[in-house]
């Protein structure tokens, strides 16, 4: 189970952050070695992004965070980086599902009031954060509870060889 | 209160009464992977300690993405998924048979199916009325093993469709003006759903092109109605005992309702790099390109290789422009060579390509050089789509795309034929 609070120093990025740019399609040849593929990750979009995470660190997106591909690739390679959590003003709806089942927590909330560097304060069973450095406290839009259910048993794997099926 | 396509299709499939909003246990009626995702797949499968599939006529491996291999890492992926194929008893579509979603049109899907695949352009089979989505590996693992998975049931949005598409303009570029007008993220979690009058002149053909791009405007699936199209598609793929009429109730709630004139549409492409970034090809012609790529699951199927044909024959590419052209499916290759088209496009200064993904996803087959630009056919342009961030993709019509071959730039379609 991922930890309650999470707490960790915001990387901001754009809108529209596309699977491209977290994980190219000409990488595919390194899906099944996730540490080399790792390397990558969001190479294209933050140049030496591997190199500077730092583990417990947030990633703080604008709108529409992970179109595009299925590849659950995208959020597995994040997560390897030490992404704590993503915070998005809104994530598309594959990477979302693909990431919770990956036990990476994805927070939906103003993230116009976060700045490149913030240190934030993450409670995800309350589904509030707070930002240290402003002080400003944000609420997250709540995720259908069998998605929380999944992310509390840190992932949809671990989820299913406790329930052996889905329980609504 | 009346149901909407996908509402309807819930239902039946988690045996309630399933209403916008809810979440639902479902009956999934076929689970597919593809190469690239396929090894993942096959890895949680594994992890979460399952061994048989729940359905194994039902699930299927399809080597489409890297067909035929270009690396010895991916060579031994294919490996994987043919082992992992003999273990389970699923299918399996060999490399050069051609693209997953070409392949579950022509020969599974139906009106009112479940279909789930590890591959955002599942929604492709929607054209066909089924409730078809993409979704990551674990999900589709869950799936193949407990033949159930979960879905939040989404709002739909009407897409009223009336009129006749003028001389020069496709689904391509009606469904690529739609997307200029919902957003990349509009319909996120949203069901798209087609009706409207124009829908009884629309080919199969057309509607699987404009289902397969309902995820570029975020939409969890992209429907059409199962109607006499959908039956006489299914009879002449030689299961039209799986047609059921599928049609929204009258009285069903919209989110939504966005009419289109077909009329007033004309030739559209999108820019890089975001496929809503749409413009009239009026307003780009002129700018210079080095690849045309004709195929994909978008536009590799016959119809689309007739546009391009009709259009390249007796002329020739630019000779400053590679012309690539990859058939959906081997049925569209062979299909094509005995309507003559091939002959005209290899004439025309062609490279045809094996039936697969092609070079649409930058893993082989045409990726791009530093500042190169493609006119291709295909769904994404998102920044290193085609292996090169340092490239530019545009996506138009194959009508576009051939004629903008002939002038070795970007060309309105309407000024060639």
């Amino acid at each position: 189970m991922p930890d309650l609070v999470l707490k960790g120093k915001a990387i901001k990025l754009g809108d529209n952050i596309s699977t491209d740019d977290i994980i190219p399609g000409r990488f595919a040849h390194l899906r099944s070695n996730l540490p080399e593929l790792a390397k990558h990750v969001l190479e294209d979009a933050v140049p030496g992004f591997a190199s500077k995470a730092k583990s417990g660190d947030f990633l703080v997106a604008g709108k529409n965070f992970g179109l595009g591909s299925s590849r659950e690739h995208a959020p597995v390679v994040i997560k390897m980086s030490g992404v704590g959590a993503i915070l998005a003003k809104s994530a598309a709806r594959i990477f979302f599902r693909n990431a919770i089942n990956q036990g990476l927590p994805v927070l939906l909330c103003d993230t116009d009031k976060i700045g490149d560097g913030d240190e934030l304060e993450i409670n995800l069973t309350g589904g509030m954060i707070a930002n240290l450095t402003s002080g400003i406290t944000l609420s997250c839009s709540k995720m259908p509870p069998i998605m929380s259910a999944i992310l509390k048993e840190g992932g949809l794997i671990p989820y299913i060889q406790k329930h052996r099926g889905f329980k609504l | 209160m009346g149901k909407t396509l996908a509402e309807k299709i819930l239902s039946l499939k988690s045996y309630s009464e399933a209403k916008a909003g809810d979440v639902v246990i479902a009956d999934v009626d076929l689970a597919f992977v593809q190469d690239t995702t396929g090894p993942l797949t096959i890895r949680q499968f594994k992890e979460s300690g399952f061994e048989a599939l729940a359905k194994p006529q039902q699930a299927i491996i399809f080597l489409d993405h890297a067909a035929p291999s270009p690396a010895q890492q991916l060579s031994n992926d294919h490996i994987l998924l043919r082992r992992f194929a003999e273990e389970t008893g699923c299918r399996i579509y060999e490399v050069g048979e051609g693209i997953c979603h070409q392949l579950v049109a022509e020969e599974f899907a139906n009106p009112g199916d479940i279909i789930v695949g590890a591959d955002s352009h599942t929604v492709t089979a929607g054209a066909l009325g089924a409730f078809a989505t993409g979704m990551g590996s674990s999900d589709v693992a869950v799936a193949l093993a407990l033949g159930k998975t979960w879905f939040r049931v989404p709002e739909s949005f009407l897409i009223e469709l009336n009129g006749i598409f003028p001389r020069g303009v496709y689904a391509k570029d009606l469904i690529l003006y739609l997307i200029g007008q919902i957003g990349a993220d509009g319909a996120n979690y949203k069901a798209l759903e087609f009706g409207g009058e124009a829908l009884a002149r629309m080919t199969m053909s057309q509607r699987l092109t404009i289902a397969n791009m309902a995820v570029e405007a975020g939409a969890k699936v992209g429907l059409f109605p199962g109607d006499k199209i959908t039956e006489e598609f299914l009879i002449e793929h030689g299961r039209g005992d799986n047609y059921k009429p599928l049609y929204p109730d009258a009285e069903a709630n919209y989110e939504q309702v966005i009419p289109v004139n077909l009329d007033q549409l004309e030739p559209i492409l999108s820019l890089p790099h975001a496929v809503d970034n749409v413009r009239p090809v009026t307003r780009v012609k002129g700018v210079k390109i080095q690849q045309a790529f004709i195929g994909t699951c978008t536009n590799g199927r016959l119809e689309d290789l007739a546009v391009a044909a009709e259009i390249l024959k007796g002329n020739k590419r630019h000779p400053g422009i590679r012309l690539l052209i990859a058939p959906a499916s081997r049925q569209v290759l062979i299909r094509a060579i005995e309507k003559g088209y091939i002959r005209s496009l290899i004439e025309a200064g062609a490279t045809i390509l094996p039936p697969g993904c092609a070079a649409c996803l930058g893993l082989h087959q045409g990726v791009l050089g530093d500042d190169e630009v493609c006119l291709s056919t295909a769904n994404r342009n998102f920044k290193g789509r085609m292996g090169n961030p340092e490239a530019m993709v545009y996506l138009a019509s194959p009508a576009t795309a051939a004629a903008s071959a002939i002038k070795g730039e970007i060309t309105d379609p309407r000024e060639i034929t």
